[in-house]
């Protein structure tokens, strides 16, 4: 039976467990996401984030556990139940993941094509409004092998926003990109959190965008295979001692790591 | 979000002594957007003769960019002249707005691209004819000279390589070659035994099949499924390594693309090639002799001797050398049509079926002057 608290959170999971054949990539991973919040996902590099991010969205199924989506269990929907959950969520893609056959603005139409009635001319508003959003308005008919990576990030984000979903799922939004442009993506992030009221669940490695944007969060272990840490950012940066955590937000390098003055090692 | 219909877009225009404000209620969807085109030319028409006016959304319903496109088209539709005054938007609708206003005034590049005559796209047909066919014959070239370096073991080929697209390309293809070649030689001695039964001639039947089936249809036939199969693939692959900036890694770390792709598709198809020849042979000549003793009044021992007797040496060379002709061109038309292709997803399913196109023709084609030559050699 799915509780009052389940209910209340756009996302929830229980005691998830992700694993690629034999090998085990998060275990037992529990959490919520709750509407209209900005929730980091957080690790160091192959600790399993886009993993996590890709079973959220129901492209990986979980070996164990529970996925409950605004109060409905996901696990239990049937195909298409699926498909029409996963019509509100926006998802950019670690790599942009754009179809490379189609221009940057057919990219972003191409939703809007599929899933709603809207006429050419309308689409062609929106799509040059998405565009701006991320300010890729002036390369809307190149292919995407013409972009630079900064720039195929934005059109994944811009294609995310096409259908102005109320779940945006981002990996890595910011990565590749200058400090003013990654400011930017970050004040649109906000923007599509408090104008248009999406969830948003953020993959990021970008310390100040963590720090500036995240409301709630948790750190995942390589080496455990499981969730070190709950919180937003900020608070783990201020109050959590595990020492990950410490130096990832610091942005050392682990206890064990450093070499003593002494020449010995630390081990 | 919520599961409740969107209702409609709602506005009206109030005025308080000189100025004017236009409220914005209901809904604001892009949804929407396809539904009342009249909306936006309404709200301008309803501003015609006014100085200014406000615009507010403090008790706007749901939203979403559907309202910033609204805005941005309002904008756009009103008299030059009229201020449209949007400081009193809703902070999170005033900051949207802003990053679209500044994203849309960034320049664009011009779009149009410039119209061609015909006699210049002639030209520029035979101009790019021209230097594909100075990058062929440079390919060719530059192979086989690697070729003599990688006798040596000095090319940076790797041997494994090398033996698993052997494996692909010959062992990998011998059941579709076998059936193929096995079913065009009992086609052809069926076409042939119906024609000389009315002669009295049915052990030419052993002749007609042993010389078209040695001569042509083996390496013909063998060429056309591994051109189908092999070469394709060489092309989709080397495409997509293109896309994914595959070739470029290489490129950097220094690997030569000759010697590190090129060179072991063409080594594994030319040799592979004549062995599949061989092999297919034997199974035209197979499908032939169990039709012709089936079909006519001939003995197993009498089709053998006959086709002993009218298959030379030379015809079986001839083939032979064909077919490392076929495996060497549909290797390189793989490999080139690949490294040429674009950057995309299309792109490579492009470069496959051109590899394939090119690869038939190509086979075709070659044959053809290898008759000619024969022909001319008295052959
Ligand atoms: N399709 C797959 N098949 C097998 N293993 C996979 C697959 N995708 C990822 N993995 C493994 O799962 C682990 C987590 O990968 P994941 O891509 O989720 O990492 P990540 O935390 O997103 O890393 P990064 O920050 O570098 O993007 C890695 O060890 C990776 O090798
Ligand atoms: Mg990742």
């Amino acid at each position: 039976m799915v509780t009052d608290a389940v209910d209340q959170a756009r996302l929830t999971v229980e005691g998830m467990t992700l694993a690629f054949g034999k090998r085990v990539v998060q275990r037992d991973l529990s959490f919520s996401v709750q509407p209209g919040s900005i929730f980091a996902v957080m690790g160091e590099s192959g600790c399993g984030k886009s993993t996590v991010l890709k079973a959220l969205i129901g492209l990986i199924t979980p070996t164990a556990g529970r996925r409950v989506v605004a109060g409905e269990n996901y696990d239990a929907a049937a195909p298409a139940r699926r498909r029409e959950i996963g019509r509100d969520f926006g998802v950019l893609f670690q790599n942009g993941a754009l179809w490379s056959s189609l221009t940057v603005a057919e990219n972003v139409a191409l939703p809007l094509q599929m899933f709603t009635s809207l006429r050419p001319s309308a689409i062609d508003a929106l799509v040059r409004v998405k565009l701006a959003l991320v300010g890729l308005a002036p390369v809307g008919d190149r292919m995407p092998a013409e972009l630079s990576g900064g720039m195929r990030k934005r059109a994944g984000l811009a294609r995310a926003l096409a259908l102005d979903p109320g779940c945006l799922f981002l990996d890595e939004p910011s990565a590749g990109l200058d400090p003013i442009t990654a400011k930017r993506m970050d004040d649109l992030i906000l923007e599509l959190r408090d104008g248009l009221g999406a969830t948003i669940v953020i993959v990021s490695h970008e310390l100040p965008s963590l720090f500036a944007i995240c409301d709630d969060g948790i750190f995942l272990d390589a080496k455990t295979h499981s969730a070190i840490a709950h919180g937003a950012p900020r608070d783990l940066r201020d109050g959590c001692d595990h020492p990950t955590v410490r130096a990832f937000m610091t942005r050392a390098l682990p206890p064990t790591e450093v070499l003593q003055e002494n020449g010995h090692g630390g081990l | 979000m919520s599961e409740q219909p969107a209702s409609s877009p709602v506005w009206r225009i109030e005025a308080n002594a000189d100025t004017y404000v236009l409220h914005l209620t209901g809904d604001w969807l892009s949804v929407a957007l396809g539904a009342d085109q009249g909306t936006v030319d309404a709200v301008a028409s309803a501003l015609v003769g006014l100085p200014g006016a406000t615009v507010r959304t403090d008790a706007i319903g749901r939203w979403d960019t559907g309202l910033i496109v609204y805005l941005l088209q309002l904008r756009a539709a009103v008299a030059q002249g009229f201020v449209l005054d949007d400081t009193a938007l809703s902070k999170p609708v005033a900051r949207l707005l802003r990053l679209a206003e500044v994203g849309l005034a960034a320049p664009s590049p011009p779009m149009a691209r410039p119209t061609v005559g015909w006699l210049a796209r002639l030209g520029w047909v035979a101009i790019r004819g021209g230097r594909e066919a100075i990058a062929v014959s440079d390919l060719l070239g530059s192979t086989l000279l690697r070729t003599g370096v990688g006798l040596t073991g000095r090319s940076q080929t790797r041997r494994g390589d090398v033996i698993a697209l052997m494996r692909d390309a010959g062992a990998g293809a011998l059941a579709i070659v076998a059936v193929v070649n096995f079913l065009v030689g009992g086609i052809l001695a069926f076409v042939g035994a119906v024609q000389l039964e009315r002669f009295g001639a049915e052990i030419f039947v052993a002749n007609l099949v042993g010389v078209a089936v040695v001569r042509e249809m083996a390496a013909i036939m063998t060429a056309i499924v591994l051109a189908g199969r092999t070469g394709g693939a060489y092309a989709a692959e080397i495409a997509a390594m293109q896309g994914a900036e595959e070739i470029d890694a290489l490129a950097v770390l220094g690997v030569s693309i000759q010697d590190y792709l090129i060179l072991p598709r063409v080594v594994a198809l030319s040799t592979m090639m004549p062995l599949l020849y061989v092999y297919g042979c034997a199974f035209g000549l197979l499908g032939g002799l169990l039709v012709a003793v089936l079909t006519l009044d001939l003995s197993a021992t009498s089709f053998v001797n006959q086709l002993i007797a009218s298959v030379n040496a030379d015809q079986f060379w001839i083939g032979l050398s064909k077919s490392v002709v076929f495996g060497l061109l549909i290797a390189l038309a793989g490999c080139r049509l690949g490294l040429k292709a674009g950057r995309s997803a299309s792109d490579v399913g492009r470069a496959a079926t051109a590899a394939v196109v090119a690869g038939i023709v190509g086979v075709i084609a070659v044959d053809a002057v290898f008759a000619l030559c024969a022909n001319a050699l008295g052959i």
